[in-house]
Formats: structure tokens, C-alpha cells, sequence
């Protein structure tokens, strides 16, 4: 599994664990870390502190998974990528799991060979230009200047949004959102697209956001979930239902402040299922049977991840939208603990 | 018959120079208004400087070191009556996160780590840089680091060292103050014992450099250099038995071996016998100017060698030695770096058997120690060309062979003149260390953006890329003024 | 008399290829270039295994796909539906402009710190002194951000100039707007190999301009055969500064020869040559950094030329500015020229640094978007070093050649 070889001083702490074949589960239990990619900095998605802590939503699906497999929400080794380095990292093995806002796309699940193992966040792309340029509509920017984040599908999906609707444009690409945002500020484009989270988010830290206005048109559709090799069904299936446990803990009720007196047992056979105080559903993941009660307990479930992290309490304010839980209308939705 | 004479026979008492040749105003009409076209660029100038300050102190000059994000920045500036964008510095960022910017995400409680290990290499390069200082005052100031550094610990290892130092330093001190130089000159002539070379901590501090900063096992590092050993005595055994040729390939091959395939297994062996270890910190918790710093020197330390080799490759009359080293050296230089650093972190583990994985900082280190090696050889092979022919023939006529002319009369030579060429390739390398932050490494400039993706600080622009460039500025500057202070004293050595 | 007698024939052994120097050597090179061969096939063989793992066959097809992505400034036609191909052919004429415009540039700003720097104005001097200072000690990447942001910032944006009447020139933070040269009457383009367009107008311009240049010396030749022979120089200054420019000025007149203002139209300015923010930031950051380090160079090779040379050229007669053009610089460019090819090599390839402003030079098309898009790391990046590879080796074999064409011819 493991090829060590050594060049010169320099110590084994520079190799990382070995094949990227088969066994990420067995690896990851046996370093006793998780190695999770994460962006390299995305306002409430990742995003180190002064502390040099990790904090964001993608973060926390990172952590409920160490949580789930190494029972510590804490044994997570964030590595940051850029859009163009997360592939690579994860093809090769660098990192166990991408959790980088990545769409999930055809020919990333086909042709780059990822397992998309769920969606943790229903996104689209589009638009914000200031208020009192006085425009409503997307179709109205003929000619205008559009700040593009790159190293995404959104420099793809503006170039078919203005050739279909067949109106011109001058794209302007920059490489990081704080860049792109600047840019933006000081009139340098007229238009600033890229995931209409971002966009939020982005305009929620600004002097005056209500001199702002996202435009209604969302131009495509971006399912951002945790991605893992193909090939490792074990390991996928970990981290598909580590995210599931959060969204159903959420549909059930179960939250991180009432865990520990529901894991005593409730008369609610799912739940109960989902802690682990009946069955055996721990067991078939090749798990403890607590797994999912230590998932919820790294950073709450679904909900309480989206609220402490982008919800409308913190300073970026995303309302659930689409990423509400079906019950109520939202898109959010998994598969049964059964 | 008189004596009025016209000829004054006393002298004149000399007089003050007029008060607009000397002084100030002489200096400013000598230096600043000496003509029409020198008057008018003067005041151009003032007016430029006078422009740019005071737009720039008042926006330094802004009272929020103490604010905890952006909006709490423009509410003290709006508290003040300033508005707008330019209005003043927000301070806070650098306060909250001047320690990340530094260290990274190194562990907090083995700060003293990074701080020892480039303390210990300053110590280390003193006796290649500042050949004049004595060896007394460079064993005084390595006991001092290490007595220093272990007093901030508690432990029997650490009382230990901090005696055994402490009195070496304290002895050392002694000798300092009480022998001056000429009285020590008569000791060593009337057969006194000197220190040992310091250069001797210098060879050995490649081998501690890695093990203080990533942590880990210090068999490892013993396991290195015994590799070295271990290459030389299989060389002397073998060059004097079969002959030198034979004894430097069976000397690289042993030491080859031996780095593959054993070092692992005698570190895990001694560990279990006697553990001597520090906690290991994964590299990629390395970061902001320690990670720009650890690149560098790694990079220097890694290329000089290679570099050597290179540029011998170079000089030689082997054909395809030769075509070999020149193909590479411009290979490297033809490509800008970004590319090399796109290749380690899209590339390199592609390169390798299937199964080997390297982490990001160690392939990047890789590829930037082979970027540093090709402008080294050229450095290097600079210092060969400048070595009169004399030397070579001289050399030749002693009856050394290739590698004795080499190594005591050439590289001695070439590598002196060499220095300042290898101290501007270490600046070069260690500004092109910012390139990382392309490929994702939170270098300083890798973690100004992750730090304006905190919803406080998102926004903040200048203060971060100044507070970067200032300290890049303090570094890169101190050390290209060493390098012309070097260059002149080179120079009057060789007249 | 002697008898001579043969020398032992020598019969080869083995052990010759180790003790023997004239076989050692062979013996040295052909173990270096066997560790050289099975280093390159371990590398080849490691690669083909793991890319077929990762179900990756390494192919150059997807150069002729659709880019499927826009690129802001091109200088060949080029739309989201041209191949990845054509889009890294944009990038990498992009490089060159930026690199060609910088290293012009850097050279002048260079020359003029470079002689300021030893300038008897003290302040001018210090000033000068702090400038190289700063520029060279700070990494280039901060100063392309900075430039970037000081451009972003001060400059004003387009929505701005909204019923204003604006000059010829405007400056706006998303570039600079210049007046572009039109023709009425224009003769078209006429498509290379159909791959891109050249524009006839500019062709005969040009080849009428060089026919006058041409003509001009010609005429100044004869006349320095007239000043040389009987001692009188004609007059030709007329004649020569006519044959340049009434041909020109003609041929614009025939082709219809306006100039196109730019407008402000909608959200940007229309009409006009747009030279973009990005084009700029990183084209004035790459020469100020470079220049640093290019005075530096004029620095030295100035007083490299020893004082006695200047004394002499002064006792002959000649005047300063003639001093520096006739004496000083002709000597001071040998040891000028060699290191500021390495400097022009230098700023050629820190061009890649275009990605941090958005710049879509080689570096940000085909090793950055179609890199992205496609996955295709090996090919990507084996063809982007290759682009650079050839662009510094022949940087490199014409600034050569023309340090060997002006080197002092010795002994």
C-alpha cells in the first residue's frame, strides 16, 4: 500500500499516505487524519481564522466526516487548492475528499473520473451590477464589462449565455474573489458573475450592499458537492452518507443541542437507526455505530451548518432557497437510513 | 629712501569662504541649484515627494490598530470625519493576523521551532559570510542561541543543555573579553589548541535545519549524514584498493543505497532503542514568511551543490556530459518558474512509480531547488571563467589530478568570487517564492486572500500587500547590501 | 646507429576503460549518458503507467476542439468557438506584445534612471537610489497586483464621463482609449494560410515609408561622397525629410486616412484602440521592475568607461552629449549588452505572471482555462514550455548575435 522512500535529510513528515487505488477508508483510519481539500479562501465556505483554524460550510462537511470515520471533528488536515490544482490533488491521492464548491458536471463525473457522492449546496450562476446603473434584466448588459471568477465552468457558461442571447461582451478574468470584488467596487466592470452564493456573500460584506442588486436571470445550474476518486466504492459510500446523516438529521429533527438525550433512544425507528441505537448501520460502512451521532455533533446537521456558516444570521445572509429541505419546499433531500 | 614698500611681506590671515560656498546653502547651490535645468528638476522633485507623502502619512498615520474587522475600521475613520475609500489604513488586520502571515499555520507552541532554526542559521552562514569573525565569537554566539532557547523550557534534556551551553557561552565571553586578538595570535603561535573550524556546525546544520522544522525522529537526520560517511569510506577503501574512479562510484553507489533503502529502517531501529524525537508538524502547516524563507533556503542550500556540478558539467571536455548539463541548465532557465510550479503540483507525482506521494510543499521545494541549480551553475560557472588560467595550470603542474585541482585550488577560488553572484540568486529565489500563492500555497501573499475570504477583513487590500512588501523590502534589502559590501571587500582583496 | 625498436604492441584489456585516460573518458561519458536514458525511460514508463490508471491516454486532440471560452483582448480573430489551439495561438501573441512592449520600455526608463543615478543633483540622485531600491527588492508579482490596484482605484471609471466631452485620449479604469487609424478608402485583408487576417493598408504604408527611408539614405550616402571628395557638404536635409514623408503623407491621402475617436456608448467606450487595464498594469509593472535592474546595468557599464576617455574625448573638442553618444555609450554597451539579455529573458518570462491581473497571455489560456477545462496537464504544459522554451532560445541566439557583431574586435 505504502512505498516509502526516503531522499536525503529530508524526513518522512513530507509523504503523505501511498496508492491512490483502493483503501482510502483503511488510509484515512490509519493515519488518524482526514486530508480534505478546501478552497484556498471563499467568504462563509472556507476560510482560515486568526487562529489558523478552518471555518466555513464546506469545512464542516469536512469535519462531520473525520467526525464520523476518526470520531474527531478535529482530525481534518485542510489542504488548500486552487481551481487548478483539486483535481490533481485528488486523482493522486493528496487529499482523501474535495470539498471546494466543485459542480458537478458530466464530464468531471465521466471523463475526469470523480464520484460525486451528493450536493451539499444547489447553486447557479449569476449576476450583480450596481443599482443605479439602472439595469433589470441580464439581457440589457449588450456591451458591458463582466468580471468572471476563473478556473470554473462560469467563464463557459458566460460565453454561452451572450452567444445564445447573442449579444456581446468584454469579459474580464481574475483569478481570486477579493481581486474580482475590487475590480468591481471601483466601476473597473459593470457586471460581476459567478455563483449566485458568492454574489451574496460578496455583497453582504460591502460598504453599502444595498447599492447593489443581483439580477433574477441565473444562467446555469451548479450542484456543488464533496467529490471522491472513482474507483474507491467504500470510501464514497462514507462520505455520501456522512452528508446524508446531516440532511436527514436535519428532516428529523435531531440537533446538535438534543443529540445526546436522542441517542438515549426515542420511540422514532429512523432516528434511532441514525444514531446507531438500533441496527447496524455503522457496522456496514465499516464504521462504529456512532458514526453519525459524532458526524452531527462536529458542527450540527444540515441546518445548522447553513445558518452558523451563510445563513441569514451571519453576515452573509443566504435565505435556503433552494437548499431548504424538501419538506419545506427546498431540494434538499436523502435517501432513507434504512 | 623710504620704506613704503607695495609688497606685502606678511600674510594675509585667511578668510571665511563666503557664506554661499559652504554650509548648507553651499551644499544645496553645489548640489540641488547648480544650474537653470538642475534648479527647476529640484523642485520637480520636492514637489513629487511632497505630493506622494502627503497623500500617503495620513492614510499610515489612522488610528485602528485595535479594530476587529473593516466595518469597525470605517466607523473609527467616520468617527474622525473621514470618508471615502482612501481615508485611512484599517490597521486591525495586521494586528489580528501578523503572527499568521509570519508562521503559517505552524503550531502555536512550537513557534520557538522556526525561530531557533533561523537563528541557528544565522549562526550557521557567519563563518561563509563574515569570514573575519573570530571563532570564539561564533562558538559564543551559537552556545548563546542554544542557552537562549532552552530557557524557555523545563525538562533534565533542557537543564542539561542549558547548563553545558551556558558555561561554554560564559567561558567563551571570558576568552573574549580577557585575550584580544594579537595576544591570542602569540598563543596559537606558541603552539596553543585552537577551537574547532565553526564551519563545522555549519555542515552539520543541513542535516538539523529539516529536523527542527518538520519535527520527527532525530535518527533520521544522524541517518542522512551517516550516509555520507559511509559514501566516504567506501570511497577511500575502494580508491585505494582498486583505484579512484572505481572508489567514487562505489562510494555514490553505497551512499545511494544506503538513503533508499536502509535509512528508514536504522532510524525506526535506534528510535526503538533510544527515542530521541520531537513532534512532527506536516509540511503543509508551514506557511506566510516562514514558508517563503524555508523554500529559500532549502532551494540555495539544495542547488549549490547540484549547481557545482553543473556547471563542471558545463567546463568539461566530455561531450555528452557536457551537452547534458548545458540542455538542462537551458531548459530551466527558458521556462519561467510558474511553469516548473505547474508541473509540481499537476506533474511530479505523475513522474514518479505509481504508488510513491509526495505532499505539495516538498514537490514545490523540488522543483524550485532545480530552478535555483540551473542560475547557480551560471553563477558558478562565472566564478570558474574569472580564475586566471594560471591557477589551472598551476594546478595541472603540481601533479593534481582533476578532482584535487577542483577541490584545493580551484572551487576555493571560484566559489569566493561566486558569493555575492550567490547571494543575488538567493534574493531572486526568495522573492519568486510569492509565486506559490498561484498554486495554492498560503505563502504571505497565498494568505492575504484567504484572509480577505474572512467576512471581517474582506475588502482590506493595501495594508495587507504593504505590510508583505515591507517585510520582503527589510529582507531582500539587508541582504543585497551585504552583497555590495562583500563585492567591495572581494575587490580590494584582489589588487 | 641505433636500431629502433617497435614499441610493445598494446592489446586491449578491460580494465584500459578504467585506468586508461584515453578510454576513460568515453568510459565516464557513456555510463552518464546510459543513467541519463534510464532515468528518462523510468520517467516515461512511470508516466504511461499512471496515466493509463487514471484513464488519461496522452493525446493532443483536444487542441482542435472548441475553447468554449471568450478572450478580452485578441489580436487575431477569435471567438468562443475557435479551437483551444487558436485560443493558445491568442495568448502567446499576447505574450509577445507584452514582453516586446516591455523590453522597449524598460530599456529607455533603464537608460534615463541608469544616468540619472549618477546625476550631480544630489536629490535626483537619492531619489533615483531609493526608486532602484524599492523596485528590485520587492517581488515582481506584489508589484503587478499593486499597479493593478493603483490603476483600479485612481483612474475613474467609464460611467463617470457620462455627458462629458472627452478629449481625443481617455483614461478610464478599465484601460486607456487612444485614437485608432481608419481608411475610407481601405484595400482590405487578405487571409493568411486562413488562419488569420493581415491588413493590406498597413503593408503598403509600411513598404512606402521604408521605400523612402530607403531613398533618404541613399541620398545621404552621395552626399557624404560629395563632402568627402571635394569638401563641401550639399544641403539634403530637405530632400531627404521630403522623400520620407510626401510619399507617406500621399498614400495616407489615397487610402482615405481618418482617425477614429472614441465614444462612450452604453456601459464602455466605443471606437478607438482600447489598450486594456491589464495590458497596462502588467506592462508598466514588468518595466519598472525590470528598469530597476536595467539602470543598475547602465549604472555600472558607465563607470566601467574609465575617466581618461571621457578627459580625452573632452580634450579633442567634442561636446558632452557628443562625448556620451561618440565615446562613452558605444563602450559602455559591450559590457551593458550581455546582461541585459538576460534581463530582456527575464521579463519575457515573468510575463507569465499575466494571470494574477487577467491578462489572458500563453499562461493564462492554454496553461490556464483550456488547462482547467480540458484536464490535459502533460500536454498542456509540455506545449507551454516548449512556446517559452523557443521564444528565450531566440531571444537569446538574436541578442547574441548582435553582441558578437558590436564586441571589440581584438588582436
Amino acid at each position: 500500500m505504502k512505498k516509502s522512500v526516503i531522499f536525503g535529510a529530508l524526513t518522512v513528515a513530507g509523504f503523505a499516505a501511498g496508492a491512490a487505488a483502493a483503501g482510502t477508508l483503511d488510509d484515512v483510519k490509519a493515519r488518524g487524519k482526514l486530508n480534505c481539500g478546501v478552497t484556498t479562501g471563499l467568504v462563509g465556505f472556507a476560510a482560515p481564522d486568526a487562529n489558523g483554524e478552518w471555518m466555513g460550510f464546506d469545512v464542516g462537511v469536512c469535519r462531520a466526516v473525520a467526525a464520523a470515520v476518526l470520531g474527531d471533528p478535529s482530525a481534518v488536515e485542510f489542504v488548500p487548492t486552487t481551481g487548478k490544482t483539486r483535481f490533481t490533488a485528488l486523482a493522486s491521492g493528496e487529499i482523501d475528499m474535495l470539498a471546494r464548491n466543485t459542480t458537478w458536471t458530466f464530464s468531471r463525473d465521466v471523463d475526469l473520473k470523480f464520484t460525486f457522492v451528493g450536493v451539499n449546496y444547489y447553486d447557479g450562476q449569476g449576476f450583480m451590477v450596481p443599482k443605479d446603473l439602472g439595469v433589470s434584466s441580464a439581457k440589457e448588459l449588450d456591451g458591458a464589462t463582466v468580471c468572471i471568477q476563473t478556473g470554473t465552468t462560469t467563464e463557459l457558461n458566460l460565453a454561452d449565455f451572450f452567444r445564445s442571447n447573442n449579444i456581446s461582451y468584454e469579459p474580464v478574468p481574475i483569478e481570486t474573489n477579493a481581486e474580482a470584488q475590487q475590480q468591481y467596487l471601483a466601476g473597473a466592470c459593470d457586471v460581476y458573475t459567478t455563483d449566485a452564493s458568492g454574489l451574496a456573500a460578496t455583497r453582504a460584506t460591502f460598504e453599502d450592499p444595498a447599492g447593489h442588486v443581483l439580477l433574477p436571470e441565473i444562467i446555469s445550474k451548479e450542484p456543488l458537492g464533496p467529490l471522491v476518486r472513482h474507483g474507491d466504492n467504500e470510501w464514497g459510500d462514507v462520505v455520501r452518507w456522512s452528508l446524508n446523516a446531516l440532511v436527514t438529521a436535519e428532516e428529523l429533527g435531531v440537533t446538535s443541542a438534543n443529540i445526546a438525550e436522542m441517542a438515549a433512544g426515542t420511540n422514532n425507528p429512523e432516528v434511532n437507526r441514525l444514531l446507531g441505537t438500533e441496527g447496524n448501520l455503522g457496522e456496514m460502512l465499516g464504521l462504529d455505530a456512532g458514526w453519525a451521532k459524532n458526524a452531527i455533533m462536529a458542527g450540527g446537521n444540515y441546518g445548522e451548518l447553513f445558518e452558523g456558516n451563510i445563513g441569514e444570521s451571519t453576515p452573509i445572509g443566504l435565505a435556503r432557497g433552494l437548499n431548504a429541505q424538501w419538506t419545506d419546499g427546498g431540494l434538499i433531500y436523502s435517501p432513507p437510513f434504512r | 629712501m623710504s620704506d613704503i614698500g607695495f609688497v606685502r611681506t606678511e600674510m594675509l590671515p585667511e578668510q571665511a569662504p563666503p557664506a554661499s560656498a559652504v554650509g548648507i546653502i553651499g551644499w544645496c547651490r553645489a548640489n540641488l541649484f547648480s544650474g537653470v535645468v538642475n534648479s527647476i528638476m529640484t523642485l520637480l522633485s520636492l514637489y513629487a515627494v511632497y505630493a506622494v507623502l502627503s497623500f500617503f502619512l495620513p492614510w499610515v498615520f489612522s488610528p485602528t490598530w485595535n479594530a476587529g474587522s473593516l466595518n469597525e475600521c470605517r466607523e473609527i475613520l467616520h468617527a474622525q470625519g473621514k470618508e471615502g475609500h482612501f481615508a485611512g489604513a484599517c490597521w486591525g488586520v495586521i494586528r489580528e493576523r501578523w503572527i499568521q502571515l509570519m508562521f503559517g499555520f505552524y503550531p502555536k507552541e512550537l513557534y520557538w521551532r522556526p525561530i531557533l532554526t533561523f537563528a541557528l542559521l544565522f549562526v550557521a552562514v557567519i563563518p561563509v559570510l563574515f569570514n573575519m569573525i573570530s571563532r570564539r565569537m561564533n562558538w559564543f554566539l551559537l552556545a548563546l542561541v542554544v542557552f537562549l532557547a532552552t530557557l524557555a523550557f523545563s525538562g533534565i534534556m533542557a537543564w542539561i543543555l542549558m547548563i553545558v551551553s551556558g558555561l561554554g557561552a560564559l567561558y567563551l565571553a571570558y576568552t573574549l573579553v580577557s585575550v584580544n586578538k594579537t595576544d591570542r595570535a602569540e598563543q596559537l603561535a606558541a603552539g596553543a589548541k585552537r577551537l574547532p573550524n565553526p564551519l563545522m556546525f555549519t555542515a552539520a546544520f543541513p542535516f538539523i535545519f529539516p529536523w527542527l522544522l518538520w519535527g520527527g525522529s532525530f535518527w533520521l537526520p544522524i541517518g542522512a549524514a551517516l550516509g555520507f560517511v559511509l559514501g566516504y569510506v567506501a570511497y577511500t577503501v575502494l580508491a585505494r584498493s582498486i583505484g579512484g574512479l572505481v572508489g567514487l562510484i562505489g562510494g555514490v553507489v553505497a551512499a545511494a543505497v544506503w538513503w533508499l533503502f536502509l535509512v528508514g529502517g536504522f532510524a525506526s531501529i535506534a528510535e526503538s532503542i533510544l527515542p530521541l524525537s520531537i513532534e512532527a508538524v506536516q509540511s503543509r502547516k508551514f506557511g506566510g514568511f516562514m514558508l517563503s524563507i524555508t523554500i529559500g533556503v532549502v532551494a540555495i542550500v539544495g542547488s549549490l551543490p547540484l549547481g557545482i556540478v553543473l556547471a563542471l558539467g558545463r567546463q568539461s571536455d566530455l561531450m555528452i556530459v557536457k551537452a547534458l548539463c548545458v540542455g538542462f541548465i537551458e531548459f530551466i532557465r527558458g521556462v519561467p518558474l510558474i511553469t516548473l510550479l505547474f508541473v509540481a503540483s499537476t506533474l511530479l507525482n505523475v513522474f514518479m512509480p505509481p504508488g510513491t506521494n509526495f505532499d505539495i510543499i516538498l514537490r514545490v521545494l523540488i522543483m524550485v531547488t532545480l530552478f535555483a541549480a540551473a542560475y547557480m551553475a551560471e553563477v558558478v560557472r562565472g566564478g570558474l571563467a574569472a580564475l586566471p588560467t594560471g591557477q589551472y595550470e598551476g594546478a595541472d603542474s603540481l601533479g593534481l589530478n582533476y578532482w584535487q585541482a577542483q577541490r584545493l585550488v580551484i572551487m576555493p577560488q571560484a566559489l569566493k568570487i561566486s558569493i555575492p553572484g550567490i547571494v543575488s540568486t538567493f534574493i531572486g529565489v526568495f522573492k519568486d517564492t510569492t509565486l506559490v500563492s498561484i498554486i495554492g500555497l498560503l505563502d504571505p501573499l497565498g494568505l492575504s486572500n484567504a484572509i480577505r475570504a474572512d467576512a471581517n477583513w474582506n475588502g482590506v487590500v493595501w495594508e495587507l500587500y504593504g505590510f508583505i512588501a515591507l517585510l520582503f523590502f527589510v529582507f531582500c534589502f539587508s541582504m543585497s547590501r551585504y552583497s555590495m559590501y562583500l563585492e567591495r571587500k572581494l575587490q580590494t582583496g584582489h589588487k | 646507429m641505433t636500431t629502433l625498436t617497435d614499441p610493445p604492441k598494446e592489446s586491449f584489456q578491460l580494465s584500459m576503460l578504467i585506468y586508461d585516460t584515453r578510454y576513460r573518458s568515453m568510459t565516464i561519458q557513456i555510463v552518464a549518458l546510459i543513467g541519463f536514458m534510464l532515468l528518462i525511460g523510468m520517467i516515461i514508463s512511470n508516466t504511461a503507467q499512471n496515466l493509463a490508471d487514471l484513464g488519461k491516454e496522452p493525446s493532443f486532440g483536444f487542441l482542435m476542439e472548441p475553447a468554449g471560452y471568450d478572450i478580452n483582448q485578441r489580436l487575431i480573430e477569435y471567438t468562443s468557438q475557435s479551437t483551444h489551439l487558436r485560443a493558445a495561438f491568442v495568448g502567446l501573441l499576447n505574450t509577445l506584445l507584452v514582453a516586446f512592449m516591455g523590453c522597449i520600455a524598460a530599456t529607455i526608463l533603464g537608460v534615463i534612471i541608469g544616468v540619472l543615478r549618477l546625476s550631480k543633483n544630489w536629490l535626483i540622485a537619492q531619489l533615483m537610489s531609493v526608486y532602484v531600491e524599492f523596485f528590485r527588492n520587492v517581488p515582481v508579482l506584489l508589484w503587478i497586483v499593486f499597479t493593478m490596484a493603483i490603476l483600479i482605484e485612481t483612474l475613474p471609471a467609464p460611467r463617470v464621463f457620462k455627458g462629458v466631452e472627452t478629449g481625443s485620449v481617455v483614461f478610464t479604469n478599465r484601460g486607456i482609449y487612444v485614437p485608432e487609424p481608419l481608411f475610407a478608402r481601405g484595400l482590405g485583408d487578405f487571409s493568411v494560410f486562413g488562419a488569420f487576417d493581415v491588413s493590406i493598408d498597413l503593408l503598403v504604408i509600411l513598404a512606402v515609408l521604408f521605400g523612402g527611408i530607403y531613398a533618404a539614405r541613399k541620398v545621404k550616402l552621395r552626399a557624404d561622397k560629395t563632402q568627402e571628395a571635394t569638401g563641401d557638404r550639399p544641403t539634403t536635409w530637405h530632400i531627404r525629410l521630403g522623400l520620407i514623408v510626401v510619399p507617406t503623407v500621399a498614400v495616407l491621402f489615397a487610402l482615405g486616412f481618418y482617425l477614429g475617436y472614441p465614444e462612450l456608448k452604453g456601459f464602455n467606450f466605443k471606437g478607438g484602440t482600447h489598450m486594456r487595464n491589464s495590458l497596462i498594469a502588467l506592462w508598466l509593472a514588468l518595466s519598472l521592475y525590470t528598469a530597476a535592474f536595467i539602470a543598475e546595468i547602465v549604472r555600472a557599464g558607465i563607470m566601467a568607461i574609465s575617466h581618461g576617455q571621457t578627459e580625452a574625448a573632452a580634450a579633442l573638442g567634442l561636446r558632452s552629449n557628443r562625448i556620451m553618444s561618440l565615446v562613452v555609450l558605444p563602450q559602455a554597451l559591450r559590457v551593458i549588452i550581455p546582461p541585459l539579455i538576460s534581463n530582456y529573458l527575464n521579463l519575457t518570462k515573468n510575463s507569465s505572471l499575466a494571470i494574477a491581473v487577467g491578462y489572458m497571455d500563453i499562461t493564462g489560456t492554454l496553461g490556464g482555462i483550456t488547462l482547467n477545462q480540458t484536464g490535459r496537464e502533460l500536454e498542456t504544459l509540455l506545449l507551454l514550455m516548449l512556446c517559452y522554451l523557443i521564444i528565450s532560445l531566440s531571444i537569446s541566439a538574436v541578442m547574441n548575435w548582435y553582441n558578437e557583431s558590436v564586441k571589440l574586435k581584438e588582436r
